[in-house]
């Protein structure tokens, strides 16, 4: 599957963007989502494992636990292609408006 | 509706105009200078409208005549200001149930000129239409189909 395909893949499943949006409240354990959400602890790991493939999330160690938080440049490819095609447009604009003069 | 936000993309330009200029040239003439590569028209884009108020069209006309919405104006502050819903999935459709905003602010810059900032948020829900479109689709031909047609507009 491409990387994008993952990036969707990863959001299509309901429990995992429940567990997503849990994550955009603040960082959490595996433990922390087993306790807010009615999902297995082996399944929120295997969901969490589909998302850090994504690029969605990502975690840190602490302690012996790992605490995992939402990655804000997730949806990568999609953002980097919107980043130049927004650059582009107001390039554009720019050539425009740069005729004027300044008053 | 989200409460994620991955991170919005965000560009400035300073141009020469001043902010009155700046914001009727992107306004009322944005179809002076929109890349007319990314028409949804078949016959190519002739211009872009973008109706000056709150709940206003946001469209382009090709040149056979036919009109192809790209969202709708949210708020028109001129000259500072323009909120504009861009509805156009992943998949370079119109769809009147997504919506992502674009956000230009025009800044007074030191020499009389302006400095132009743009934001485009609420991308979490390409991913969200993606999860619909998901259970119509359901293939995996279909998914790199997606973000596939997105990005080959871009080659």
């Amino acid at each position: 599957m491409t990387y994008e395909g993952r990036v969707l893949a990863a959001l299509a499943d309901p429990t995992r963007r429940q567990i997503f949006e849990r994550l955009g409240t603040g960082r959490c354990s595996v433990a922390d989502l087993a306790r807010s959400l009615p999902v297995s602890q082996p399944a929120i790991s295997q969901h969490l494992k589909v998302l850090k493939e994504a690029g969605l999330v990502h975690d840190t160690p602490s302690g012996t636990r790992r605490i995992y938080s939402i990655d804000p440049a997730g949806l990568g490819p999609l953002r980097q292609w919107l980043d130049r095609f927004w650059g582009d447009q107001l390039a554009a604009f720019k050539a425009v408006a740069d005729r004027d003069e300044a008053i | 509706m989200h409460h994620i936000e991955p991170a919005p993309v965000r560009k400035t330009v300073t141009v020469r105009a001043t902010p009155e200029r700046a914001f009727d040239i992107f306004v009322a003439g944005m179809g002076e200078w929109w890349l007319k590569s990314h028409s949804l028209t078949a016959s190519g884009q002739r211009t872009v409208v973008v109706e000056p108020f709150a709940g206003g069209r946001w469209y382009e006309i090709g040149n056979g005549g036919e009109e192809k919405e790209w969202g709708r104006v949210l708020a028109c502050e001129r000259p500072r200001r323009i909120l504009l819903a861009w509805q156009l999935n992943a998949d370079w459709v119109f769809d009147p149930e997504f919506e992502t905003a674009v956000e230009v602010i025009f800044e007074p810059a030191v020499d009389g000129g302006t400095t132009v900032l743009l934001e485009h948020r609420d991308l979490a829900n390409y991913g969200a239409k993606a999860n619909e479109a998901r259970v119509a689709l359901d293939s995996e031909d279909g998914w790199t189909g997606l973000l596939g047609a997105f990005a080959a507009r871009a080659a």
